[in-house]
């Protein structure tokens, strides 16, 4: 579909180094001067912003992980003053130490000018009417969405998590067009139009865009099939830009990066190196245009592959393959990101000590569920079935507080979950397509 | 049109750029903005090879010209306007027109010189009227409409044009940016260097801001004017609300 950005996202690739090398340049030395943490590790390293001459030099620079933001939580990864930051969106992190996302003004126009870009090779143009299925509290791909699609001119519910009723009226009575959410939530509306005694064939919906949570060509077949729309994948982080770093076009051969704004690196996660264009790897990126929060070769944790050559739908941006594995074990459950150490350590905290569990995750029609799994312990075995329930409540409660999602949780019989796995106290169980 | 990798220059042991990458597309005008002293100049000088460069690279229309001689530049068909006018005073306005064209071939020269002369009057009515007198009679605004003309006279693919608004009437600057906004529509493509960021960036597609001999933004020119940054250090906005 659409190309919103004709000279950039179909700049010759020779082009687009040179801007590339241009506000790599300009984004080292805004971060040296600007981030303390930077200047710390280019000082360390020896580095100095002028020793970045061409694109390759990139790789002398030392990687940013997500302890470091951690670590600069809440002010100190901003390279710009406060009262510069127009929007801030914290997120939950593990053991009760956060991260945290900032925002010029130009930081949400580009933003928006990304999400344009997204919606536009999903199909969206500025007749559609887009309802947007995430959440716009904990995490900020509805933000996105909401302004890239007012970017291009288009109608925009911001739908959120309401009431399945009410969802499918507003659907029809806006003649919807456009979905996007994860690909649970495609599968719940699909559930809810069938149970109104509609058919999707007759309903306005053409496209839908999917993603937060990985999903297989299977599901976006059936997807494709019982919505009777054309499905298209996308991939951010609220780190980079959610949505924004790369989107799928019409061929659905791998997702075209914004390499105006991103240089992406995929490497060996082990060694660090640069594997070959087309291995496996864990995707590394540089945020060439950020302003408040400047990340330089920031690790993803997640496994892609790249791909420069040119694609039929005539961008010159490379692609990465669809994301489907990470290289640590988190996990994405309705959009949101966790860790097993936030479950655990929301468990020790109730327990004094860390029960034995585990995480099973359903595709449960209407949305992901996350069901933690406890061993009761022998001495908890003792007390009554009101202090179990009590404890279930209080763990249900935490973890939706703290991580934005409600859980499902279920007393095991002692002894009955350690011997399944052999990395210690916690396995994980993804039981979705 | 224009390409800048990794620039840097050296005034003795002083480094005056270190590592400036810019570009300039055919038809774009792109405004370098910058404090006094952060290397704007130097900059211009360097891509026209009238400052060496220590390292780096400089591709005009796909040729390399790192440290080429600057009448060879010329001849490619890149003209630079230089800082504070520098018409030669004692010569008549027509004649530092037609020494604008003096690296132009003879032939072409004769055969176009009318033509281009009149192109000049139309663009700078004024510059008809006082064709007879010396330079040095003009006004700084008149002087700097015929630095402007004298290089156009070279029928320049692109522009340099080095802080044309300097020490000019509020007036007259905007009469020059108008027609410096107009090079676009001709067809001449502009790197334009200026301290008066609001009035470059008015007028300019693209921006770089450079602080230090390094260039910390790169940036639609409209992005850059709502930059918090740039409106700080440079459009002298929002000092009444910095109280720190």
């Amino acid at each position: 579909m659409g190309i919103w950005n004709q000279r950039y996202e179909t700049m010759p690739r020779e082009e687009l180094q040179q801007v590339q090398l241009e506000r790599l340049q300009a984004i080292v030395n805004r971060a040296y001067e600007n981030v303390a943490f930077y200047k710390r590790v280019f000082d360390q390293a020896g580095i100095s912003p002028e020793d970045i001459r061409s694109l390759d030099d990139l790789a002398r620079l030392p990687f940013t992980t997500r302890e470091n933001l951690r670590d600069g939580y809440p002010y100190d990864a901003f390279a710009v003053p406060l009262r510069d930051v127009v929007r801030i969106h914290p997120s939950a992190g593990t053991t009760g130490a956060p991260t945290v996302c900032g925002y010029t003004v130009n930081d949400i126009h580009n933003w928006s000018e990304l999400a344009a870009r997204v919606l536009s090779a999903g199909g969206v143009g500025k007749e559609d009417v887009v309802q947007v299925f995430f959440g716009y509290g904990m995490f900020s791909a509805g933000f996105g969405f909401q302004q890239g699609a007012e970017r291009i001119g288009a109608s925009v519910i911001p739908a959120s998590a309401d009431d399945p009723e009410s969802r499918i009226t507003v659907m029809r009575d806006f003649k919807i067009t456009a979905l996007v959410g994860t690909p649970a939530y495609a599968l719940s509306v699909a559930d809810q139009i069938e149970e109104a005694g509609l058919d999707a064939g007759t309903l306005p919906l053409r496209v839908g865009l999917f993603g937060g949570e990985p999903w297989s060509e299977k599901l976006r077949e059936r997807i494709e099939e019982r919505l009777k729309i054309r499905a298209v994948d996308y991939y951010g982080l609220s780190e980079m830009s959610s949505p924004g770093v790369s989107w799928e076009c019409d061929h659905k051969c791998g997702l075209h990066i914004a390499e105006d704004y991103f240089i992406a690196e995929v490497i060996d996660p082990k060694t660090g190196q640069a594997v070959d264009e087309g291995a496996q790897g864990e995707l590394v990126l540089t945020s060439l245009m950020k302003e408040a929060l400047p990340l330089l070769r920031y690790r993803t944790g997640d496994l892609t592959s790249l791909d420069s050559a040119q694609c039929l739908c005539g961008r010159t941006l490379a692609r990465m393959s669809r994301v489907n594995s990470r290289t640590d074990d988190m996990f994405i459950v309705q959009g949101i990101s966790i860790f097993p150490a936030q479950i655990e350590a929301i468990l020790t905290e109730m327990d004094g000590s860390t029960p034995q569990y585990r995480l099973v995750i359903e595709r449960h029609g209407a949305s992901d569920e996350l069901e933690i799994q406890i061993e009761v312990s022998e001495r908890v075995f003792t007390d009554t079935a009101t202090k179990l329930d009590q404890m279930k409540d209080r763990v249900v409660n935490r973890v939706r507080s703290s991580l934005g999602i409600l859980p499902r949780v279920k007393w095991v019989e002692p002894r009955t979950l350690e011997n399944l796995t052999g990395k210690g106290r916690r396995s994980i169980i993804d039981n979705r397509e | 049109m224009l390409r800048v990798r990794s620039l840097t220059t050296h005034y003795g042991g002083i480094q005056a750029l270190k590592g400036v990458s810019l570009h300039v597309d055919t038809g774009e005008i792109v405004a370098l903005v910058g404090a006094n002293g952060a290397g704007k100049t130097t900059i211009l000088n360097t891509i026209c090879g009238m400052v060496p460069a220590s390292s780096g690279e400089v591709l005009f229309d796909g040729k390399p010209v790192t440290n080429a001689a600057p009448d060879r530049l010329v001849r490619m068909g890149l003209s630079q306007v230089p800082e504070g006018r520098q018409v030669f005073a004692p010569m008549t306005v027509l004649d530092n027109l037609k020494l604008g064209a003096y690296a132009r071939p003879r032939a072409e020269k004769k055969r176009e010189m009318k033509s281009d002369l009149e192109f000049i009057y139309e663009t700078f009515p004024i510059l008809k009227e006082r064709s007879k007198q010396h330079a040095g009679t003009l006004s700084g605004g008149e002087q700097q409409m015929l630095a402007i003309g004298r290089a156009l006279m070279s029928k320049p693919k692109m522009l340099l044009l080095d802080e044309p608004s300097v020490g000019l009437a509020p007036l007259v600057v905007k009469e020059i940016f108008r027609v410096i906004s107009r090079f676009r529509d001709l067809g001449t493509t502009v790197l334009l260097v200026e301290q008066n960021a609001r009035a470059s960036l008015g007028i300019a597609d693209r921006g770089y801001v450079l602080e230090t001999g390094k260039i910390l933004l790169e940036d639609a020119a409209s992005e850059l004017l709502i930059n918090k940054e740039v409106q700080r250090a440079y459009l002298g906005k929002g000092y009444r609300h910095v109280w720190e």
